[in-house]
């Protein structure tokens, strides 16, 4: 593929993965304060979102990391998520949270072989 | 003239005070994305893109995962059609995450959102979630976070494409789970009750059986409205047990 063709296919892809980000805070942003209000059932459900999100994010990367299922024990980053989730729990601290996992997955790759 | 330069501080005061805020919301996520910026430039440069058109990419597209997918199929020859369809799935999940924003930015002009949505990732959207869920934020605020987690996203790709053989692996140094311990840690502060976490725990297990099964382009859109379907379903139930 030549460069011409390679800025034309990542501006294609600029903009395919900006209308997705843009266009509900840009056509929701009226709902429930004139015209039409929000259903609330819609405004329900989009609350539940980012818990929903998070996860569905977080727990394929956890149990299969790299797309393959791990067997748990080996599993590095599963172990790592103990500290993560006490550390977050305790302190609500995120940048404590994410020094303690990664340290743990730096240590465990040091000692365990 | 003493009460427009009183008026003039106070509103330098709260700037300070705004980035301070942005800049410490922000530093996790400049942890996770200088290392996996840097390991997509790596990649971008062995596919074969010059420097120009990677460092572009993160300029202009900004998504971690479909950066790496598009690199992997431009390396195997894909069609650009394929590359532009496949990374719009991958980042439809966004517009989840756009939506469920909007309750608290309705005060802020379009112009203000359009540029805002620019740099809505996951890892923006997790904290900003978060943190407008305590009350709206300044834009100066909101904006810093944006601002910042680009920059570091952009200099991490830069740097890969530059010095990818130059610079030691960062795995050993397990920068590579900052992102995961990121979602992690602002997962746990998003679950407040047991609804919550029963959303969790659905949407979670749902995107792992569908990236078990290969569907991982479609995983996170599907999984997350499985869960929110759950969350308004059980939260109509619960009250219809109470009345």
């Amino acid at each position: 593929m030549d460069e011409k063709t390679v800025i034309l296919t990542i501006a294609g892809m600029g903009l395919v993965t900006y209308l997705p980000r843009a266009l509900p805070l840009l056509f929701l942003r009226r709902a429930g304060t004139a015209g039409w209000a929000m259903p609330s059932i819609l405004d329900a459900w989009l609350r539940y979102v980012p818990p929903a999100v998070l996860a569905a994010m977080v727990l394929p990367s956890l149990l299969l990391p790299g797309g393959e299922a791990a067997s748990a024990i080996g599993n590095l980053y599963l172990w790592a998520a103990l500290p993560t989730l006490w550390v977050a729990w305790k302190t609500r601290s995120l940048l404590g949270a994410v020094a303690a996992g990664v340290a743990v997955v730096a240590l465990g790759r040091l000692f365990l072989p | 003239m003493a009460r427009v330069d009183a008026a003039h501080s106070i509103e330098a005061t709260n700037d300070r005070a705004s980035w301070r805020r942005g800049l410490s919301q922000v530093a996790p996520i400049v942890l996770g994305y200088v290392p996996i910026g840097f390991a997509y430039g790596v990649l971008a440069e062995k596919a074969g893109l010059s420097p120009r058109s990677a460092v572009l990419m993160s300029a202009l597209v900004y998504a971690g995962a479909a950066q790496f997918i598009a690199t992997g199929l431009l390396a195997a020859g894909a069609l650009p059609f394929s590359i532009v369809v496949t990374t719009f799935v991958v980042n439809l999940r966004h517009a989840l995450m756009s939506a469920s924003l909007t309750p608290h930015l309705r005060t802020w002009r379009p112009r203000a959102l359009a540029a805002f949505a620019y740099q809505l990732t996951d890892e923006t959207f997790a904290v900003h979630a978060t943190r407008f869920g305590q009350g709206t934020p300044s834009k100066v605020e909101a904006f810093c976070v944006n601002a910042c987690a680009q920059l570091a996203w952009i200099t991490g790709s830069w740097l890969g494409v530059l010095g990818g053989q130059f610079v030691p692996d960062p795995r050993p140094w397990g920068l590579d789970y900052a992102l995961p311990a990121l979602f992690l840690a602002l997962l746990v502060s998003q679950v407040r009750g047991r609804i919550d976490l029963g959303v969790a725990l659905a949407a979670g297990t749902v995107a792992v059986g569908l990236t078990w099964a290969g569907l991982d382009y479609w995983s996170v859109v599907l999984a997350t409205c499985v869960g929110a379907t759950v969350g308004v379903m059980w939260e109509i139930w619960t009250k219809r047990q109470s009345s």
